[in-house]
């Protein structure tokens, strides 16, 4: 006797939070809206909530840690009661800043360079040049988004019209809600959609590449990749007219995928009289700028509907369940806390079987 | 739109948004709730199956007790009095940051230590030693709810083995457990079946409080937050570890042990490495423990 049992659970983390809270080197909220954008938009993305200002909090609150600020906003967010749901939001009717396509050297309307870092040289800005230019630089006048604004057709419309894309299903089916019913699978093709589009940008990346590199069959192409702000409405509860709510940024990918022969070879459609060889196709798309996750989600999508497809892309419920960073990353970080039970009763096993073979042993010893 | 329809429609959607500046009593809102309780009430009517439900994001992590806290939250009210126990202990971090959090968001509950008050207990991995009451109700938070993935990873497959009661491979498994480990070598979360119709997962609480499930008097709620499922165990409902006649199932060893605190011989206990590196057991269930404690105080003056 004499042992006396470790307390004071409750003191400890109020220490620790208050090491945290007099931390005097927080983030000014607004500040990481305006200079940490492309974070924003992946806390947005994997957060599931459309709110740069909420999402620039969360960040500061955060140290800057994107799953932990995609916590954030997910609890937060889960308190908010669902008062509906928007109109489907069709992409071509999009307010593009950027565009492009890597099927056809031209397309109607143009390819749109836009703001992007692609063929930027990455060095790093040790003698401040690039800072002082962008000082010197008056900021952009916004442009004023108004009914003016160009429209581009859709790549992928120019495909179907030829018969080389299977056509879009113009069935409206009421699409799942992965926030109110539990994915099971083989689950809808709009619960995958939603999955992969609240999915971690690097898992998502990740097994975008690895369908690249060949594990499983996808030879992806892009055949439209666009980024701008997006009208989002509601249908008027009285009216029945839809209103425009506001407009959110987002990029939408569509993916060709163009294997030829065996699995993931172009599917064979129209019957065995007139065979047609069409291609495959992918959708993806990212809240914000996040480009790298819209694409590697057109890949997973694309592989994912290629029939006889195998490979960890095309694999449903290993990507579906397993791509969640608030699920992957609270379980993982959960092996933090006191197994001091469950190990007691592992130790008594493998005990108990050490004690047995001694045994054994033992009497081997005695009969020789 | 008349003046008059927008007059009519503009309370009801204040009402609906609720007060943005406040939770919700319990954090969740009323409507998340109604869906946790049907998933309960579904669970309860079908012993030992596991029911999908939209589970929310919680302000704690997933893994961390988000599924029982989210059929805690749906389930109190203010006459409620709670207790929190993670890995036996009232005192454990995890523990009283689950408490704090229900104290914070449900106004009105009492929290306690003694399992006896308690009408609600949350757990992690552990059941009071003392029998619970059918007043009680018991919340176990589960990490893996699928009993069967140990011999079959896909949900799509497993469903469909409960759903036909076909439990040839987890019989096979556990025949091969003996051959190659010369028992079953599951440690906490073994196997049951509950009603004799579906092999559940207990969570992983000790073998040691396997029987404690069985009929007991108080009602057992199962929730897993990450992995979205619910289930139950209604008051006195067969649960019976999955053994063989000549391998019968054993509980965890504390032959020659005790309690460094109480004494206790007929605990669970806590194996200790103090200091010294001397090795001492403690009651894992410190509520319990610091009871027989003050009983020995009295006792003795």
């Amino acid at each position: 006797m004499g042992y006396t049992a470790v307390k004071g659970g409750l003191d400890a983390i109020l220490a620790a939070e208050a090491l945290i809270s007099n931390s005097t080197d927080r983030l000014d909220p607004s500040q990481v809206e305006r200079g940490a954008q492309l974070l924003v938009d992946q806390v947005m993305g994997e957060g599931g909530l459309y709110a740069p200002s909420l999402a620039a909090l969360a960040i500061a609150q955060a140290e800057g840690d994107p799953i932990e600020a995609a916590f954030l906003l997910r609890a937060y967010r889960s308190t908010l009661p669902r008062l509906g749901y928007t109109l489907p939001a069709d992409g071509r009717r999009m307010r593009v800043v950027r565009r492009i396509s890597s099927t056809f050297k031209d397309i109607p309307g143009g390819q749109l360079l836009g703001r992007t870092r692609d063929y930027t040289q990455r060095l790093l800005d040790l003698d401040g040049r690039i800072a002082a230019k962008m000082q010197a630089n008056t900021p952009a006048v916004p442009t004023a988004i108004d009914d003016e604004w160009p429209s581009f057709p859709s790549v992928i419309d120019m495909l179907r019209e030829e018969g080389l894309v299977a056509p879009a299903s113009d069935e409206l089916t009421e699409p799942a809600d992965i926030t109110r019913d539990a994915l099971r699978f083989p689950a809808p093709r709009s619960a995958r959609l939603q999955a992969l589009a609240r999915g971690e940008t690097g898992f998502i990346v990740a097994v975008g590449y690895s369908a690249q590199r060949g594990m499983g069959a996808a030879h992806p192409t892009i055949a439209e990749l666009r980024s701008g702000e997006l009208p989002i409405q509601i249908q008027h509860p009285l009216t029945h007219d839809p209103v425009t709510l506001g407009r959110i940024h987002l990029t939408e990918v569509e993916m060709i995928n163009h294997t030829a022969g065996g699995v993931g070879g172009a599917t064979i459609v129209g019957g065995e009289e007139t065979p047609a060889v069409q291609f495959d196709l992918g959708y993806g798309m990212a809240l914000g700028r996040n480009e790298r996750k819209a694409i590697a989600m057109s890949i997973i999508d694309a592989s994912m509907n290629i029939a006889g497809n195998s490979g960890p892309a095309a694999d449903e419920e290993f990507v579906l369940s397993h791509c969640d960073s608030l699920e992957s990353s609270g379980f993982v970080e959960h092996l933090k806390l006191p197994h001091y039970v469950t190990f007691q009763s592992a130790l008594d096993r493998v005990r108990f079987r050490r004690l047995a073979e001694l045994s054994k042993q033992d009497k081997s010893h005695s009969v020789g | 739109m008349t003046a008059e329809q927008q007059e009519s429609a503009t309370p009801q959607l204040t009402a609906l948004a609720g007060n943005p500046e406040a939770y919700n009593y319990a954090f969740l809102d009323e409507v998340s709730k109604r869906e946790i309780r049907r998933a309960l009430l579904k669970a309860v009517a079908i012993p030992g199956y596991q029911v999908p439900f939209g589970s929310r994001e919680m302000p704690i992590a997933r893994g961390w007790g988000s599924g029982g806290l989210q059929v805690t939250l749906a389930t109190i009210g203010p006459d409620d009095t709670l207790k929190v126990i993670d890995q036996g202990t009232d005192a454990g971090v995890n523990a009283v940051n689950i408490r704090r959090l229900v104290e914070r968001t449900a106004p009105g509950v009492t929290t306690t230590y003694n399992t006896a008050e308690a009408t609600l207990i949350q757990s992690r991995h552990r059941f009071p030693e003392e029998p619970l009451r059918d007043d009680q109700i018991m919340v176990l938070q589960v990490p893996l709810p699928e009993p069967l993935r140990m011999v079959e990873p896909r949900e799509s497959v497993t469903r469909q083995l409960h759903a036909e009661a076909d439990y040839t491979r987890v019989w096979v498994h556990l025949y091969e457990d003996v051959i190659t480990n010369g028992e079953i070598s599951r440690a906490a979360g073994y196997p049951v079946l509950v009603n004799k119709r579906y092999i559940m997962s207990p969570s992983p609480i000790p073998r040691w409080d396997i029987a404690k499930l069985h009929q007991s008097a108080s009602l057992t709620l199962l929730g897993a937050g990450r992995e979205k499922r619910i289930y139950a165990v209604p008051p006195y409902t067969d649960v019976i570890p999955l053994d063989f006649e000549d391998y019968p199932f054993r509980v965890e060893s504390f032959v020659g042990k005790h309690c460094a605190r109480c004494g206790a011989t007929d605990t669970y206990l806590d194996e200790i490495i103090i200091d010294n590196g001397e090795r001492l057991y403690a009651c894992s269930d410190t509520a319990h423990c610091d009871e027989r404690l003050a009983a020995h105080a009295g006792g003795n003056a």
